[in-house]
């Protein structure tokens, strides 16, 4: 399939007054046209602000994009002017946010902030977009969607905002959604609803799909490939069989290691990741995740290790990543 | 909401009530009275029996109860009563300067909101940037100039600026003309005070427009609506507008209902014919029944607008549904 997106070495930076804070330090990736990719990590990891910058929707100042190149459709985002980055937002590439109790206007009625984007990227009339709004609450899988239309966000629970959010990216028929820990904050009832039903329409619709998210589950189920952050860097990327059966970093294994499976057997103990993650301001060129790696050694504080090839699509960066599994076998 | 509305009005009486019971008993606590003051005022002698008479003649010698209830049961019925000191009835006299001090007063708000959210929002959007600086500098001078010393340098302002360009000096006209009846000549007269007050007003106003959108411009759903693709424009006056009227509402309506009755120096230094300048002659005159009066028509412009604020919140914000 043809190439949709292309990240190249993007580096994003906040000013803060405890220093520069390197959110993304040079990571690339790409997605194909109509594909689905997780971008898996803790929480400031960098995975949320890695994917705002695609849209440059990074409030400056005081963050900032200062490096790399993001190809869009063989265009650079960051090189384009306003007026046409307006245009492939909420048009091209479209946004789930994390939060729907709070992504959601609460003054203006949901028929008003499906419709307006319609208007804007579609070139419909008042008339048309709210027909195709009723059709899209329809889609999402909200009832009586002519009277909802009406509606404030208010009146609606968290699980149908982010129906509404789904609905409001999948408006403008977009090449790629980018949903940002679109269920985090659901209730766990309704996550599985949500993640069935955006990956259900994105296949239809043929919508790439890159799904940030903390959770390996959704990985595994939802995801044809995987990229894996850890403090701004991207540590390993494959697809989803290869990196959830077989790891190649320390911090991939331990992600692993810390979630239910249902895969394994029972009775195997969850085992956390010891420590925290780094302070962003102050990175030394070493391996960033050598303090809390067990299999970390001398030549990991000199530099950080290079994203190698495993085999075939499979990449990370670990010195060690060969011996890690042999390691894993005998421990078990 | 119009069951709220009732409700609203109906607990209106209560609160008038009360401020009517403050305001009787807290005049009578000052020493001396208005037939002291015009018999006796001068520090002339006066004959203690002709004070006496005085005070029969105009009720005050009554028992206390007795003049409360005249007060309250007179207010109610719209039977103010006169004044009792010029003796014309207070309806006269308050109508005679209302239409003028409510005209300033709505002037001076259309002034302060021209004002506020246009320099408001400028300085939020422009965050940092000498625009900001520049409207942050303006309003912190609106705060610290007094309107009377504005009103001052407006007048003399203006007669330097006639005499330089007109080879005569103009002065604002004196007496007040309805603006139904020659619009010209009333706003002649009351757009400068308007201005000088209206200036004044604008720059809490502004201050709080910007805060309160800095804020806005922050949440969640603002971020939503850029990653729509929607222009500048259309986030910050359809999105992020509405959400940050809120409180500069609260502050507007309040400094309205204010300057109905309070805007004593400025009346002075433009010479007008207010209520504020009333006020303080009833006051100083120990006037009881036009002071309880007005204070009575202070507190009821503040019920109204209360409610009037109420209202906006509800159809700015559909969260806020009174029930």
């Amino acid at each position: 399939m043809p190439r949709l997106l292309e990240v190249e070495n993007l580096k994003t930076q906040f000013e803060t007054g405890a220093g520069i804070v390197k959110a993304v330090d040079g990571i690339s990736y790409y997605v194909d046209e109509g594909e689905t990719v997780a971008i898996v990590g803790e929480s400031g990891c960098g995975k949320s602000v890695g994917a705002m910058s695609i849209l440059r929707l990074i409030p400056d100042p005081p963050g900032k994009i200062v490096d790399g190149r993001i190809i869009f459709e063989g265009r650079n985002v960051l090189e384009l002017p306003d007026s046409e980055i307006r245009k492939i937002r909420g048009g091209q590439i479209s946004m789930v946010f994390q939060e729907p109790m709070t992504s959601l206007n609460p003054v203006l009625t949901i028929g008003l902030q499906l419709t307006e984007t319609m208007m804007l990227h579609l070139g419909l009339s008042q008339d048309e977009a709210d027909k195709r709004a009723v059709e899209l609450l329809g889609m999402v899988g909200i009832g009586e969607p002519e009277r909802r239309l009406k509606q404030y966000p208010h009146q609606f629970s968290g699980g149908m905002r982010q129906r509404v959010m789904i609905a409001l990216a999948l408006s403008c028929k977009p090449k790629l959604i980018i949903a940002d820990e679109p269920t985090t904050a659901l209730d766990v009832t309704i996550q599985a609803q949500i993640l069935e039903l955006m990956r259900n329409l994105t296949k239809d619709m043929g919508v790439a799909l890159i799904i940030i998210t903390h959770n390996l589950g959704v990985v595994a189920r939802y995801a044809e490939r995987v990229i894996v952050m850890y403090a701004g860097k991207i540590v390993e990327m494959g697809t989803a069989k290869q990196v959830y059966h077989d790891p190649h970093h320390p911090y991939t294994i331990g992600l692993l290691n810390s979630v239910p499976r249902m895969d394994l057997h029972r009775g195997r103990r969850l085992v956390p990741i010891e420590g925290q993650p780094p302070d962003l301001t102050r990175l030394d060129e070493g391996c960033s995740y050598r303090p809390r790696c067990r299999w970390a050694i001398d030549k990991c504080a000199a530099s950080f290790p290079p994203l190698e090839a495993i085999d075939g699509s499979q990449i990370a960066a670990c010195f060690r990543k060969d011996e890690l599994e042999k390691d894993l076998k005998s421990a078990s | 909401m119009y069951k709220y509305i009732i409700k609203r009005v109906l607990l209106a009486i209560p609160t008038l009530f009360g401020a009517a019971l403050l305001v009787f008993f807290l005049l009578r606590a000052i020493p001396g009275d208005v037939c002291e003051i015009r018999l006796a005022g001068t520090g002339l002698y006066a004959d203690p029996a002709e004070i006496e008479l005085c005070r029969d003649k105009l009720g005050l010698n009554d028992p206390m109860i007795v003049q409360f209830w005249d007060f309250v049961s007179g207010y109610f019925t719209w039977d103010l009563g006169d004044s009792m000191w010029t003796g014309k009835p207070i309806t006269f006299e308050i109508g005679l300067r209302f239409k003028l001090s409510l005209q300033i007063a709505i002037m001076a708000t259309l002034v302060a909101i021209a004002i506020a959210i246009p320099l408001g929002i400028i300085s939020a959007v422009k965050q940092d940037t000498w625009m900001d600086y520049a409207v942050r500098a303006f309003s912190i001078a609106g705060i610290a100039i007094p309107s009377f010393w504005l009103g001052i340098i407006i007048i003399l302002g203006l007669l330097i600026v006639t005499q330089h360009w007109f080879g005569a000096p103009w002065m604002p006209p004196i007496d007040y003309v309805s603006p139904f009846e020659d619009p010209l000549r009333n706003m002649s007269q009351l757009i400068w005070p308007a201005v000088a007050t209206g200036y004044r007003y604008s720059a809490v106003a502004t201050r709080m427009t910007r805060s309160a959108l800095l804020e806005v411009l922050r949440e969640d759903y603002v971020r939503t609506a850029r990653s729509k693709g929607l222009m500048e424009r259309v986030i910050i006056n359809r999105h992020a507008l509405k959400n940050a009227l809120l409180p500069v509402v609260t502050i507007i309506a309040i400094e309205f209902a204010f300057l109905i009755g309070g805007l004593v120096v400025t009346e002075q230094v433009f010479n007008l014919n207010g209520l504020g300048k009333l006020f303080v002659e009833s006051v100083g005159a120990q006037d009881f029944n036009l002071t309880q009066q007005l204070v009575m028509l202070v507190v009821l412009i503040f019920v109204i607008t209360n409610l009037v604020v109420d209202i906006l919140y509800a159809w700015l914000d559909p969260r806020i549904r009174y029930s």
